[in-house]
């Protein structure tokens, strides 16, 4: 049998890595993917959470279906800006962006 | 004892998969990688019985998610452009954190006990059917989502208005 012990290092691993890539990363992009893998390890541990402590309910579903619909939509807005800040500055690299005003 | 194989290919393949995502040189590879673990990701999702949650997973994550990062990737990277990474002390902070954060919630994961105990529905395949989940979404009683699913239909409306207001043309 699995235990949820593993699922949780699983996520533990996962949302660090994230922590780690939003450090040390310089691209922008690059940024906003390790977002996703923290974002990600978020959700696995609302499904593991309900599956395996309160199997009959649906709690730890609905909020999973509606962070991955937040995320889409954080990473639509971001992308958005991304791209408006590279049509302005000629790069994605988040230390020539120091203004924000042109 | 066959979950438990095909979960631990699935670890394998996240963990390592993750560390790729974050430490690759090429954008473009990191975007590719981060699609494998978002795959992976449903796959915990099957073996835990959420067939609704891994279909979500596949379609909006590896379908629109990482379309939009690979698009995004072309229209801002230079040609034969690398990731830069920042000095090396930015570096070794970024892994002292994570290993520090890493040692915390393991040791407050692996010392509290959970109290779950021959939890049926973890080895069984009770799905929970495609009617509750619409009938929990769409109703408005106590334990039902009607109200944060307009919320959501809301900020999906503002963000693709901030979308579009943002990236426009002057």
């Amino acid at each position: 049998m699995i235990k949820m012990e593993y699922y949780l290092i699983i996520s533990i691993l996962m949302f660090f890595i994230g922590i780690y890539g939003f450090i040390s990363r310089r691209n922008m992009l690059a940024m906003l993917i390790s977002l996703e893998l923290v974002l990600n390890a978020v959700e696995i541990n609302f499904a593991v959470f309900n599956r395996y402590l309160f199997p009959e309910r649906m709690e730890g579903l609905f909020f999973t279906l509606f962070g991955i619909a937040i995320t889409a939509a954080e990473t639509a807005v971001a992308i958005a800006i991304i791209i408006n800040a590279y049509r302005s500055i000629g790069n994605v690299n988040v230390t020539k962006l120091n203004k924000l005003k042109d | 004892m066959v979950n438990f194989i095909i979960f631990c290919c699935l670890a394998v393949m996240i963990v390592v998969m993750s560390i790729l995502a974050v430490t690759a040189k090429k954008i473009l590879r990191a975007a590719t990688y981060l699609l494998f673990v978002l795959i992976g990701t449903a796959g915990l999702y099957l073996l835990l019985n959420y067939h609704f949650l891994a279909a979500v997973q596949v379609s909006v994550y590896a379908g629109g998610i990482v379309v939009l990062f690979i698009f995004a990737i072309f229209l801002t990277s230079n040609k034969g452009e690398m990731v830069e990474t920042h000095n090396i002390r930015r570096i070794i902070y970024g892994v002292l954190t994570s290993v520090a954060g890493i040692a915390l919630a393991g040791f407050v994961l692996l010392k509290h006990r959970f109290l779950y105990s021959g939890n049926a529905t973890v080895e069984g395949d009770t799905e929970i059917n495609m009617k509750m989940i619409g009938t929990a979404l769409m109703g408005t009683e106590k334990y039902q989502y009607l109200l944060p699913f307009e919320v959501l239909s809301v900020l999906l409306l503002a963000c693709i208005i901030g979308g579009i207001l943002i990236a426009r043309k002057k």
